[in-house]
């Protein structure tokens, strides 16, 4: 006899940092399938490993023997960054006092020897996002641009990108990067553009937007002309600082974590905008990535107002400040929602449907999957195919065959 | 109308759950204070499995008459799930976001019967 009651099955109780992959996201996986956009082409212009977790074998690429001892000799001390790296202690809130764990800790099994961890914890967050290529960087060497010893910087980047070149991105042809470059030593980003701009797996390049140098100075100036000549795209990826007199006033992680990752993006981007450098290199592609959508319309008034009254000072502009930024590629994480309007109206000024690039930024606590574009309210099928994917294939030059 | 199996009532402590599914249909049954309440394993926010996050009460901020904060504390009444996929915090009872009225969990009716919990769908 039928009794009404339906039987069920049990799901673990709670995700927490051994929680594989592959079940924290199965949620995404699944609603992919629900709603049929699993098989379209999905570019992730922005996630994360953690390279601190194998430090020991990315100071093994030190090329300075000095440089190498002092970043072996501090992997032993306790208290405080890993060897060499400025590691910032506030990075210890990201995860919200334990409440989101995939920000506090991958620490699921991993059986597969023949590779390396990383390439393993890439794949499983690709294939439940549905992704079919990425574009990987670094976590905490996003600090790096505000290392005291610019030397050191810049020994680190050329160590890093090695790494990451030899030993996670030649394993999956769908894991991309665009590499470090450390601007405080023109001359290191020099050497790194030439070592690895033909290298297949180097989609172009990337300077931390948490630094305090003007970008549009003449001494960065050859690095830009170099990219340009190359037809590599370079991207400025913003990220956190406590280190600053203004940030420095925000007493808690919410509110220097909200204002700093737009804070850096605003004022290199005026700089960029003021200085023509969008006139003098009109053929290189620049990416403004991680700072959210929402500063964008913001700053495109706000440059226009002043720029309409004051175009003695940026002498080198023929349109507005709004055009030539309607003219760069922005990624969309972490997205802001709160008022569906203002979010359809900064789409449009950006002209999303061709500039915008899907990002996730996985595992970060604020990650976004795709299907925060396919839920957007107000963009038809096209747009959506375009931000998830088409528009970074186009500009990366990828091969979806 | 369908009655959904959860377990035993005597397997519940206080702040336990569990988290059943039957198709595609998650659900998180919680017993808390004495009470059972149960909501669908989806946030509002972006779709995380919210019913599996970690239980903690909520944090409230200290005042004094004369306005001046004295600090953060542990409410000794409210009980939050919070979504481990980006943090977005529930009162337990109520399924509501503590500062957003309009993000609310989508709740069920629990039943117990002769020492079996059930939700109704």
């Amino acid at each position: 006899m039928d009794s009404g009651v339906e039987q069920t099955r049990e799901l673990p109780q709670e995700i927490d940092t051994k929680t594989d992959t592959r079940d924290i996201l199965a949620r995404e996986t699944r609603y992919q399938k629900e709603k049929g956009f699993n098989d379209w082409t999905i570019v992730d212009v922005d996630a994360h490993h953690s390279e601190m977790s194998s430090w020991r074998e990315v100071v093994e690429y030190l090329d300075d023997p000095i440089l190498k001892h002092y970043a072996n000799e501090f992997q032993a001390r306790t208290g405080g960054a890993p060897g060499l790296s400025n590691h910032m202690p506030g990075l210890r809130y990201q995860d919200a006092g334990g409440r989101i764990p995939h920000q506090t800790h991958i620490g699921e099994a991993v059986d597969d020897s023949q590779h390396h961890r990383d390439v393993t914890l890439i794949r499983r967050s690709m294939d439940a996002m549905g992704l079919d290529h990425q574009i990987l960087f670094p976590g905490n060497l996003l600090q790096l641009g505000t290392h005291p010893q610019p030397r050191v910087e810049a020994h680190l980047a050329l160590a890093y990108n090695r790494w990451v070149c030899e030993r996670i991105l030649p394993v999956d042809d769908r894991v991309k990067t665009l590499l470090y470059l450390p601007i405080s030593e023109p001359d290191m980003c020099l050497k790194i553009i030439k070592e690895f701009g033909d290298n297949p797996n180097v989609s172009g390049f990337m300077i931390t937007s948490v630094r305090f140098k003007p970008v549009h100075h003449n001494q960065f100036i050859p690095i830009y002309r170099e990219l340009e000549e190359r037809g590599l795209p370079l991207a400025f990826h913003a990220g956190l600082t406590w280190g600053d007199d203004w940030m420095k006033q925000l007493d808690l992680f919410i509110s220097m974590h909200a204002i700093s990752f737009v804070l850096c993006n605003i004022v290199h981007m005026t700089n960029w905008i003021i200085h023509g450098m969008q006139e003098r290199f009109p053929k290189l592609d620049v990416i403004w990535i991680e700072s959210g959508l929402a500063w964008l319309a913001f700053l495109m008034q706000r440059l226009d107002s002043e720029y309409l009254m004051r175009p003695s000072e940026a002498p080198l502009l023929k349109k507005l400040p709004s055009e030539y930024m309607a003219d760069m590629y922005y990624t969309c994480q972490p997205i802001e929602t709160s008022n569906m309007g203002l979010t359809e109206e900064t789409f449009k000024a950006v002209k999303a449907e061709t500039q915008l690039l899907y990002a996730s930024d996985w595992p970060h606590w604020d990650f976004n999957p795709p299907s925060t574009i396919y839920d957007l309210p107000f963009l038809d099928e096209q747009a959506k195919r375009n931000i998830l994917g088409e528009n970074a294939v186009r500009l990366f030059g990828i091969d979806t065959k | 109308m369908a009655e959904l199996y959860v377990g035993r009532e005597d397997e519940f402590e206080d702040r336990g759950r569990k988290v059943i599914a039957h198709g595609d249909l998650e659900i998180g049954v919680f017993f808390v204070d004495g009470g059972f309440y149960a909501y669908e394993n989806k946030c509002v926010h972006q779709g995380g499995p919210v019913c599996q996050g970690r239980i903690l009460n909520r944090v409230v901020e200290m005042i004094s008459d004369d306005k001046t904060s004295q600090g953060l504390a542990w409410s000794e009444d409210d009980v939050h799930i919070v979504c481990p996929w980006h943090g977005y915090e529930f009162n337990l009872k109520t399924g509501v976001h503590p500062g957003y009225k309009n993000a609310r969990l989508r709740p069920f009716d629990v039943k117990v019967k002769d020492g079996e919990v059930y939700v109704v769908t």
